[in-house]
């Protein structure tokens, strides 16, 4: 096995230092595979500390002496620190996990083209038209999107949202792609939406995720690189995006079709949040599941390229980009303005983070349907819902104060209105006790009043013994 | 009334603050002697109270009619537009008259009338006791004593009557020390900290020139220091930025720290020796202060500390900006946290927090008594010792607790709140949102700290309605002496029976009383930890707010839980009867129907669904959706513009006063 080839070093005697909120732990570590395991000795508690090796975004070691200190930077925003005793160990260990975090290589593809694929009964989705310098038009398509219109009520509207600005729009003819002619397409109307993407969408995450990391910071400069880096301007375009598509199929009952470049990135922001706030199926636990199964993972995001790095990879990004994150942040903001109607609670939104950076199922991985039956991922890994779904786990992901709402729900997307997400942003840097205090205490309240519910019967049974 | 030309104004239509499209509801605005009344078409009401309109303004007259904008002191802001001009400017001079007068005996609170008996109105203004409350902190003691030096306001107009001071700190020093004192303003306790022997004490800046020294104010300190005999040392902290104080100093002394720590004589012996070419400067500093702080040359065993916590001028401009910033329409992200950042707002809020934080550690790890000072002792003094009190004692963070602390640091010690929130037409230099800063202190601590405050938000927001409101006694006139000549308990109402009539409304679900943890509030004053408070400054911009309310829903479940408890013993306890009886060979038929009976009621109270919520507080009132052409991406979308014949459904904030 290659794994073997990888590992100089298996064990070594270390230390953990897991932030200032965590005791230190000592122990004998380990590398293997997959993981790396620190075991705290006999006499010490029984549990064994545990992390995924994929999940390491950016390592560094150094030497001092006859010790050496590595520091994981984790996908999740975790920041560790390992102090090992024995230089070569420590350069062996690293050395491990440098080579073993990007465990086997996937093949690569480009992603597919898909041109016009048809999702919903009124919102659409699809990748840019491919009209070219030479204005090249397809009647095939032109023909589907008028049987959209036409199978919908009688006089119905479209529109289709460009996630691009009518300028990049205009230039991607250059390179082959495009936007829709007025001409070609009556009863269909353009309106751009431009959405940031890419590059400049993982500098502001990589800029907030620094930014959140400096405790010392004076309130001036915390709030100004808050400003700088342009997240939550990029969430509130996200969202209102996603509103102006909902409110047009809602409120002008008119078809939607969204679209940007490739239509797996900003495209998908759109479609999934419309849906959410108008759909009250898929705001339930399986719902939620199915939408980004449906679409995230089947419509073709390309997760392995865009979660390849998190936020601390000094690696200058290629592909990388938090489209994904930023969708979770949007549906986090909409959960915090009608906190009663989402059926799953922060911790889903969490867990779905962080599988998809770095995870042990088989559910994020690859980069599209094609890639993931190439690679044979449902025959061989296992599902990421599967493990979601346990008894255990549901406690953490659900919301104890669901109540079904059957209305659409429309947020407020004015900045005032929207929070840094600092569950997931500074879940790392600040004790998070009082409010986990809280939300146990939420449970309870719940738990209690099923309890108490469910106890009347009981009384009432041993009543009418009488 | 004189003031009133016009009573009835119709066709009145009433902007929406941040809409671009002029969304507007029409409707009619009345004008009585105390509010302004503005009823929609579909029967909803607005009322807003003279007192609380902090600015009238008639913009330049347009096509559809006269635009009147109405800023009020609790952050509402409404934009009418009078169709006639002269209605407009005849209801623009009712207000700029009825929103400032110019005596006392014209405030609301004279007329106001809920419909009690004098004997009721007395047990209303009782209901909270200082004198139990420094009982109930230990107090007077062995060390501490009440004195009896203020009793006519003789040596300090501005402080109240009952004063605890150190049992060996004489009347002469007391008198002594007031002379030296600005405003008279002597040291004297604020809080007794029982099980550390520790006082939180507060006073006025020391009036020392450039070598004035006071025996009397020394021997004081000295006597308020052995007054605790846990600890050798005391704290004087003053709360003022050093750069303001002197500026020429920020040279000489690194003064990035902001607690800069000037050790004094004997300390300096026992702990840091510093060269002697420092000491020279530090005293030469000191000299050149004059009027200022304690010459620490003159007071042994006195470590000294500053706080920087910018003066009543700063914090109103500041509030002031952040306030523009938020109000702007079409508000970006970016513009909100820059302007949120050179407003200074939250570095502020932070300080003052900072500061109470040093106080609870100085009290908390080393068991010293503090003595807190600003200039005045009236502003940045009372929230540093409310807040370090609130920190450190359990009972503040409850309803009754918390009405307590306010008439105690704030009331009682002279907050000047008529001046500060402009209740007569005056000096506008006088206000400042320093009690406002305060609250939102404390709602920064509940947000910290959700299971450590017997209150809610509301709570707060009542409050701060009402010392604007002047429809309750308590917050009228700038000091006991002045409240005692308005004959405040003979005329008015007081605020706290009428809040503690509606607790519910204010109990925090979460609330955990017996919780060890919340002993003691340690909060962490990191930047990221303070937000913008959007239920404050924007309670009346309902689009803004989350759509449905936790608290309600939980507060209901608890009180069903509560019910449902209670059913379950007694019902439990029937069936122990019923079991004996029983046992006795007495079941009768009779006993069956008497335990029948109760099972309908417990029917009844378990279709809680059914039962309506609890009534909440306006700002976090229950909605189950909202309407898409409420919030701005609907004016995205010109492209949708077809005329929008359905109204938009969500009720404007109707904040009814309590009346």
């Amino acid at each position: 096995m290659e794994f073997s080839e990888l590992i100089r070093t298996g064990q070594a005697q270390a230390e953990l230092l897991r932030g200032p909120e965590a005791p230190p732990l000592r122990g004998t570590l380990c590398v293997t595979g997959h993981h790396l395991l620190l075991s705290p000795g006999p006499q010490a508690t029984p549990d064994l500390w545990l992390l995924l090796l994929r999940s390491v975004d950016s390592i560094e070691k150094r030497v001092a002496g006859d010790c050496g200190t590595i520091t994981l930077r984790c996908k999740d925003l975790r920041v560790l620190q390992l102090d090992i005793e024995g230089v070569e160990a420590t350069l062996n260990i690293a050395r491990s996990i440098e080579g073993l975090r990007l465990g086997d290589a996937w093949h690569f593809h480009p992603p597919e083209r898909y041109y016009k694929r048809v999702a919903r009964e009124v919102l659409l989705r699809s990748s840019q038209p491919l009209i070219g310098p030479q204005k090249r038009r397809c009647a095939e398509d032109e023909a589907l999107l008028r049987a959209v219109l036409a199978g919908s009520r009688p006089g119905a509207r479209g529109f289709i949202v460009d996630t691009r600005s009518a300028q990049t729009a205009k230039q991607a003819r250059m390179t082959g792609g495009g936007t829709e002619a007025k001409a070609a397409y009556p009863g269909w109307k353009r309106l751009h939406r431009p959405l940031e993407r890419g590059r400049p969408l993982q500098e502001s995450f990589v800029h907030l995720v620094e930014a959140c990391g400096d405790l010392e910071q004076s309130m001036d400069h915390w709030l100004s690189r808050l400003a700088g880096c342009r997240w939550l301007a990029h969430v509130k375009e996200a969202l209102s995006t996603a509103c102006l598509a909902a409110q047009g199929m809602e409120r002008e009952g008119a078809c939607i079709l969204v679209h940007g470049a490739e239509g797996t990135d900003s495209t998908l922001v759109v479609t999934s949040l419309a849906q959410l706030i108008l759909d009250p199926s898929s705001r339930t636990m399986a719902g939620f599941q199915e939408l980004v199964e449906r679409e995230w993972i089947q419509a073709g995001h390309p997760f392995q390229l865009r979660c390849a790095h998190s936020a601390f990879s000094h690696a200058r990004p290629k592909h990388e980009a938090p489209t994904f994150l930023l969708f979770l942040d949007c549906v986090w903001q909409l959960g915090r303005q009608f906190p009663l109607s989402l059926e799953f609670g922060e911790g889903m939104l969490l867990a779905l983070f962080d599988h998809a950076y770095a995870s042990p199922f088989g559910t994020f991985l690859c980069n599209s349907e094609q890639e993931r039956c190439l690679c044979e991922v449902r025959t061989r890994t296992h599902s990421l819902w599967s493990g979601l779904n346990q008894l255990k786990e549901q406690r953490k992901l659900r919301n104890p104060l669901y109540v079904p709402n059957p209305l659409a729900l429309w947020p407020s997307v004015e900045p005032q209105s929207l929070r840094l997400w600092q569950g997931l942003f500074l879940r790392w840097t600040r004790p998070p006790e009082p409010s986990e205090a809280a939300w146990e205490k939420v449970w309870q309240i719940v738990t209690d009043q099923e309890k108490t519910e469910g106890s009347q019967p009981t009384v009432s049974a041993s009543e009418l013994q009488l | 009334m004189e003031h009133i030309r016009t009573t009835k104004v119709e066709q009145v239509k009433l902007l929406d603050r941040f809409s671009s499209s002029n969304k507007a509801l029409t409707g009619t605005l009345y004008l009585t002697a105390t509010h302004l009344l503005f009823i929609d078409f579909h029967q909803k009401e607005t009322w807003i109270l003279h007192h609380h309109i902090a600015s009238v303004e008639k913009l330049a007259l347009t096509t559809s009619g006269c635009p009147l904008v109405i800023q009020c002191k609790n952050f509402r802001t409404v934009h009418f537009i009078v169709p006639r001009e002269r209605d407009c400017h005849d209801i623009y001079n009712s207000l700029l008259q009825l929103s400032k007068q110019a005596k006392y005996e014209d405030l609301y609170a004279f007329s106001y009338n809920p419909k009690q008996n004098d004997s009721e109105r007395l047990r209303g203004w009782q209901l909270i006791d200082l004198a139990e409350e420094y009982q109930r902190m230990g107090v007077p003691n062995s060390n501490w004593q009440l004195s009896d030096a203020n009793r006519d306001y003789k040596i300090c107009e501005t402080y109240p009557k009952e004063l605890y001071v150190p049992r060996i700190a004489s009347k002469p020093i007391i008198v002594g020390s007031s002379k030296f004192r600005s405003k008279g303003r002597f040291p004297v306790l604020s809080y007794y900290h029982q099980s550390k022997e520790a006082a939180i004490c507060r006073c006025s800046q020391p009036l020392s020139g450039f070598s004035a020294r006071c025996l009397e104010d020394e021997h004081l300190l000295q006597a308020i220091s052995k007054a605790n005999p846990a600890n050798h040392y005391m704290y004087v902290v003053d709360t003022r930025p050093r750069h303001r104080m002197q500026s020429w100093w920020a040279t000489q002394k690194d003064i990035g720290r902001i607690i800069v720590r000037i050790s004094s004589r004997i300390w300096n012996d026992e702990k840091i020796r510093e060269s002697d070419e420092k000491k020279r400067l530090n005293a030469m500093a000191n000299r050149a202060a004059g009027k200022g702080y304690e010459n620490e040359d003159n007071y042994s065993n006195i470590r000294f500390q500053f706080v920087g916590i910018e003066n009543i001028h700063v914090m109103r401009s500041s509030l002031q900006r952040l306030l523009e910033v938020s109000g702007t329409r079409g508000l970006s992200v970016g513009d909100l946290y820059s302007g949120l950042q050179s407003s200074g707002w939250l570095r502020h809020v932070q300080a003052v927090l900072g500061a109470a934080v040093v106080l609870a550690k100085a009290v908390t790890t080393e068991s010293a008594s503090v003595l807190v000072h600003c200039s005045d002792g009236w502003d940045r003094t009372s929230q540093v010792c409310s807040l370090g009190s609130l920190l450190l004692d359990p009972y503040y963070r409850t309803v009754r607790g918390f009405m307590v602390l306010i008439e105690k640091d704030w009331i009682s010690f002279g907050h000047k709140f008529s001046e500060r929130c402009g209740h007569l037409d005056g000096d506008p230099k006088e206000v400042s949102p320093v009690f406002t800063q305060f609250l939102e202190c404390v709602w920064h601590l509940t947000e910290q700290f959700p299971q450590a405050f017997e209150f809610n938000e509301a709570f707060l927001l009542q409050i701060h309605e009402h010392i604007h409101s002047c429809q309750f006694g308590n917050f009228i006139g700038n000091c006991q002496k002045e409240r005692e000549e308005l004959k405040l308990k003979e005329k008015t109402y007081s605020l706290w029976p009428f809040l503690l009539e509606d607790r519910v409304k204010y109990l925090n679900p979460l609330y955990q009383p017996q919780a060890q943890e919340f002993a003691v509030l340690e909060p962490n004053t990191v930047s990221f930890n303070f937000k913008f408070w959007r239920n404050m400054y924007h309670q009346f911009d309902r689009t803004l707010h989350p759509r449905q309310s936790v608290f309600n829903i939980i507060a209901n479940m608890n009180e069903q839980n509560k019910q449902l408890e209670n059913d379950i013993k007694d019902l439990e306890s029937q069936i122990k009867q019923c079991k004996n009886k029983q046992a006795d060979g007495v079941l009768t038929k009779e006993l069956l129907n008497s335990v029948r009976p109760e099972s309908p009621t417990l029917k009844t109270s378990l279709c809680f669904k059914e039962q309506t919520l609890l009534p909440g507080n306006d700002a976090l009132r229950t909605i189950d959706s909202s309407n898409p052409a409420d919030n701005r991406y609907s004016e995205y979308a010109e492209e949708f513009s077809k005329p929008d014949p359905a109204v938009v459904s969500l009720e404007y904030g109707v904040a009814r006063m309590t009346c």
